[in-house]
C-alpha cells in the first residue's frame, strides 16, 4: 500500500544527506571530545564545526549555542536553570497557555517550588498580545518563555515584539523554536532572544540532538554536574555523531528553507481550501492560510546559492515510504533559481492570491501559520478514529482528541483557542514536510472526505 | 505489537449492525464526556414459539475513538438472536475478552460503555412493556443516568453547536 506521510511535525525522517555525513562519527571518528589525542581531537573538531553552522542558522555567536539531547531538556535548563539562576532577583516567570508540554510541565514544577507562574491567555488563532506580556511584567519577573511557533496549531508567535518588550523591561526572553528552526528565519539579534530552543529531529536531522542558545553575559544554572562539557553548562559524553548529524540537517535547511516553504506553502493551501470547500461543517484550526510569513520574504535569493548545494538527495538513498515522487532537485527550474518571492511572477508566488480564497481563510491575521502545518476539526466525529481510518488507507496523521491520550484530555492548545472539548476532539493535525508531494495532497484531498462522511455515518450525529 | 488487536481493527474498518431501527422495542444511550464518545443503541425484541423474549435484531450510532466503535460493533453480533435474559448477563469483562488483546487501562471505560448503551436500550424495552425490572438493571440504569445528568451539564450545547455549524 502506498504510504504518505503528514507528521512531520511530530517527527522527521532523517535526510539521507544527514545520515552521510553521521555515519564516519560512529566508527573511524568515535573519539571523546575531551580526549587530547588525536581522536579527541578530531571529535572535537567535529563538535565545533557543528556548532558553528547551528549558531549560523540564528545569527548567534559560536559561544553561544550549547548542546543538549532533545528540546525538551533544553525547555528544562532554560527555565529551571533561569530560575535557579536569578531567584534573588525574583521569582516570576510568565508563559503562555498554548507552550508545549515540556515548558507547562517545567513550569508547574517551579511553582512547587515556590516561583510564581502567569499564563497568558491567546487569542481564536493562538497568538499572544505583545501588550499582554508588557503587562505582566513585574518587577519580580525573570524570565519570559513564549514559543516561537505552535506545534499543534502552526501559530507564528510575534516573538520580536515581545523581545523588544523583555529587552526594555530588562527581562530574560525564551523562545522554544523546536518547530521553526529550519523552517522560518530566525535571527536572535534583531529579534531580541536571550535563549532559544531548537530541536534536530524536527528538521530532518536524528533525534538526540538539540540544542539551546544562550546569550552571553546571561546567567543561568546546569541542571546537569558532571566533566564539565559544553561550557560546563550540560556535562555528559557528547553524542558527536548526532551533532554532527544536527548540523548537517540544519546546512540543508538553511539552503533550501526559501524553496521548500514556498513549496509548502503552497501545497498546505491547497490541501486546505480544498478540505474547507470539500468536507461540510470543516474548519480550520490556528491561523488562516495566507502567502509564506513575512520573515521569509527577507532571504537570499536561491541563486546566490552555490549550484553544489542546491542538488536534492538521490530519491534512492531516501527512506522507502517516502520515495514517491521526485526529489527536490526535480522542481521546476524556474522555482529553484528564481529571485526572492517578492520579485516573482505572481504565478509562482506562495497559494492563490488572497482574494480568490475562500472567506473563512481570508479573515484574521495573515503570514502567522507555519508553512507546513495544518489543523482541522470535523464536528460530528471522533480524531482517534479519523486518524486510524486514514492510517488504514496509508496516510500517517495525528489528532488533539483525548481519545489517543491518556490522560483522557483533549489538546489544550486547541482548548485555550476556545474550542469545546467536543470540537477538539474532531480535530486533524496533518504536517507536511521535505518529501511530501502534490499528489499526495491529491490524494488526501480523494480519501479524507470519505473517511469523514463515513465515521459520520456510524455517528448519531450525522447529517 | 500493535496498539490494537486485529479483532478490534476488523470491527472498527468494518463495523456491524450500523444505523437505527424504526420504532424499537428499546433505545438504550450511553455518552463519556471523558474521551468525548456517544452511542445510541436499538432493539427489536419479539417472542420466539417458547414464548422467550429474542434479540430480532440490533442496530447502533457511535460518535468515538476506534476502540468504542469496535466495541459496540462486537457487542451488536454478540447479542444479536440471543435470548433477552443472556444479553443481560453481558459484562464488559466479556468485551474484552472477546477483543483478544488486554486493553491500554485509559480504554477501558470505552468497552464500558457499549454495555451501558445495552442495558439502557433494555432498560427502556422493560419500561415501556411495564415489565418487572430486574434489581441489577435498576442499579445500573441510576448509575448511569446519575453520570449522565452530571456530563449533561459540562456537555451542554453540544447538539446546538452540531447544529449550527453542520447546517
Amino acid at each position: 500500500m502506498k504510504k504518505i506521510y503528514l507528521d512531520y511535525a511530530a517527527t522527521t525522517p532523517i535526510d539521507p544527506r544527514v545520515t552521510k555525513a553521521m555515519l564516519p562519527y560512529f566508527s573511524e571518528k568515535f573519539g571523546n571530545t575531551m580526549s587530547l589525542h588525536s581522536f579527541g581531537q578530531e571529535a572535537k573538531q567535529a563538535l565545533e564545526e557543528s556548532r558553528e553552522v547551528v549558531a549560523n542558522l540564528m545569527k548567534a555567536k559560536l559561544n553561544e549555542i550549547i548542546f543538549t539531547s532533545s528540546a525538551t531538556e533544553s525547555n528544562n535548563l532554560a527555565l529551571k536553570g533561569i530560575a535557579f539562576a536569578n531567584e534573588n532577583k525574583g521569582r516570576h516567570i510568565v508563559i503562555s497557555s498554548i507552550e508545549h508540554p515540556c515548558i507547562i510541565e517545567s513550569a508547574k514544577w517551579l511553582e512547587k517550588q515556590g516561583f510564581e507562574i502567569t499564563r497568558l491567555k491567546v487569542d481564536k488563532y493562538g497568538l499572544v498580545e505583545p501588550d499582554d506580556v508588557r503587562k505582566a511584567i513585574r518587577k519580580e519577573t525573570i524570565l519570559v518563555s513564549i514559543m516561537h511557533a505552535n506545534n499543534e496549531i502552526g501559530t507564528i508567535e510575534p516573538i520580536e515584539e515581545i523581545g523588544k518588550i523583555c529587552k526594555e523591561k530588562g527581562v530574560y526572553f525564551h523562545t522554544d523554536a523546536a518547530q521553526s528552526f529550519g523552517k522560518i528565519l530566525i535571527d536572535v539579534n534583531k529579534m531580541n532572544i536571550d535563549l532559544l530552543t531548537t530541536s534536530s529531529h524536527k528538521m530532518y536531522g536524528p533525534k538526540g540532538a538539540a540544542a539551546l542558545f544562550i546569550r552571553e553575559g546571561t546567567k543561568i544554572e546546569p541542571l546537569i554536574h558532571g566533566g564539565g562539557h559544553e561550557s560546563g553548562l550540560r556535562s555528559s559524553t557528547v553524542n558527536v555523531a548526532a551533532i554532527v548529524g544536527f548540523a548537517e540537517a540544519a546546512r540543508i535547511c538553511q539552503r533550501e528553507m526559501k524553496i521548500e516553504s514556498e513549496r509548502l506553502t503552497k501545497l498546505r493551501n491547497k490541501l486546505i481550501k480544498g478540505v474547507l470547500q470539500k468536507i461540510k461543517g470543516s474548519h480550520l484550526n490556528g491561523p488562516p492560510a495566507s502567502a509564506m510569513p513575512k520573515a521569509l520574504r527577507a532571504g537570499p535569493p536561491a541563486s546566490a546559492m552555490p549550484k553544489a548545494l542546491r542538488a536534492g538527495p538521490p530519491a534512492s538513498a531516501m527512506p522507502k515510504a517516502l520515495r514517491a515522487g521526485p526529489p527536490a532537485s526535480a522542481m521546476p527550474k524556474a522555482l529553484r533559481a528564481g529571485p526572492p518571492a517578492s520579485a516573482m511572477p505572481k504565478a509562482l508566488r506562495a497559494g492563490p492570491p488572497a482574494s480568490a480564497m475562500p472567506k473563512a481563510l481570508r479573515a484574521g491575521h495573515p503570514k502567522k501559520r507555519l508553512p507546513n502545518n495544518i489543523n482541522f476539526s470535523f464536528p460530528g466525529i471522533e480524531g482517534e478514529s479519523l486518524v486510524m481510518q486514514l492510517d488504514l488507507l496509508g496516510i500517517a496523521a495525528s489528532t488533539g482528541s483525548a481519545c489517543s491520550s491518556e490522560k483522557l484530555e483533549p489538546s489544550h492548545v486547541l482548548l485555550a483557542i476556545g474550542l469545546k472539548p467536543e470540537q477538539a476532539h474532531g480535530s486533524l493535525r496533518l504536517s507536511l514536510g521535505r518529501w511530501t508531494k502534490e499528489k499526495d495532497v491529491d490524494y488526501v484531498l480523494e480519501v479524507l472526505p470519505k473517511v469523514v462522511k463515513r465515521l459520520r455515518e456510524i455517528s448519531p450525529f450525522k447529517r | 505489537m500493535p496498539i490494537y488487536s486485529k479483532e478490534i481493527i476488523k470491527h472498527f474498518k468494518n463495523p456491524k449492525n450500523v444505523g437505527k431501527i424504526k420504532k424499537p422495542s428499546g433505545r438504550g444511550e450511553a455518552g463519556n464526556i471523558l474521551c468525548g464518545d456517544i452511542m445510541t443503541l436499538y432493539l427489536k425484541i419479539e417472542k420466539n414459539e417458547k414464548g422467550e423474549k429474542i434479540i430480532k435484531d440490533v442496530k447502533f450510532e457511535t460518535l468515538g475513538c476506534v476502540v468504542a466503535i469496535a466495541n459496540t460493533s462486537l457487542l451488536t453480533t454478540m447479542v444479536k438472536g440471543k435470548k433477552l435474559e443472556d444479553a443481560l448477563k453481558i459484562k464488559k469483562e466479556d468485551l474484552i475478552k472477546r477483543l483478544g488483546q488486554p486493553l491500554p487501562p485509559f480504554k477501558i471505560h470505552c468497552s464500558l460503555l457499549a454495555v451501558d448503551a445495552l442495558k439502557e436500550a433494555i432498560y427502556d424495552y422493560y419500561l415501556k412493556n411495564k415489565l418487572e425490572i430486574p434489581e441489577d438493571l435498576e442499579k445500573g440504569h441510576q448509575r448511569i443516568t446519575k453520570t449522565k445528568e452530571e456530563l449533561e451539564k459540562r456537555y451542554k450545547g453540544f447538539q446546538a453547536f452540531e447544529k449550527e455549524i453542520l447546517k
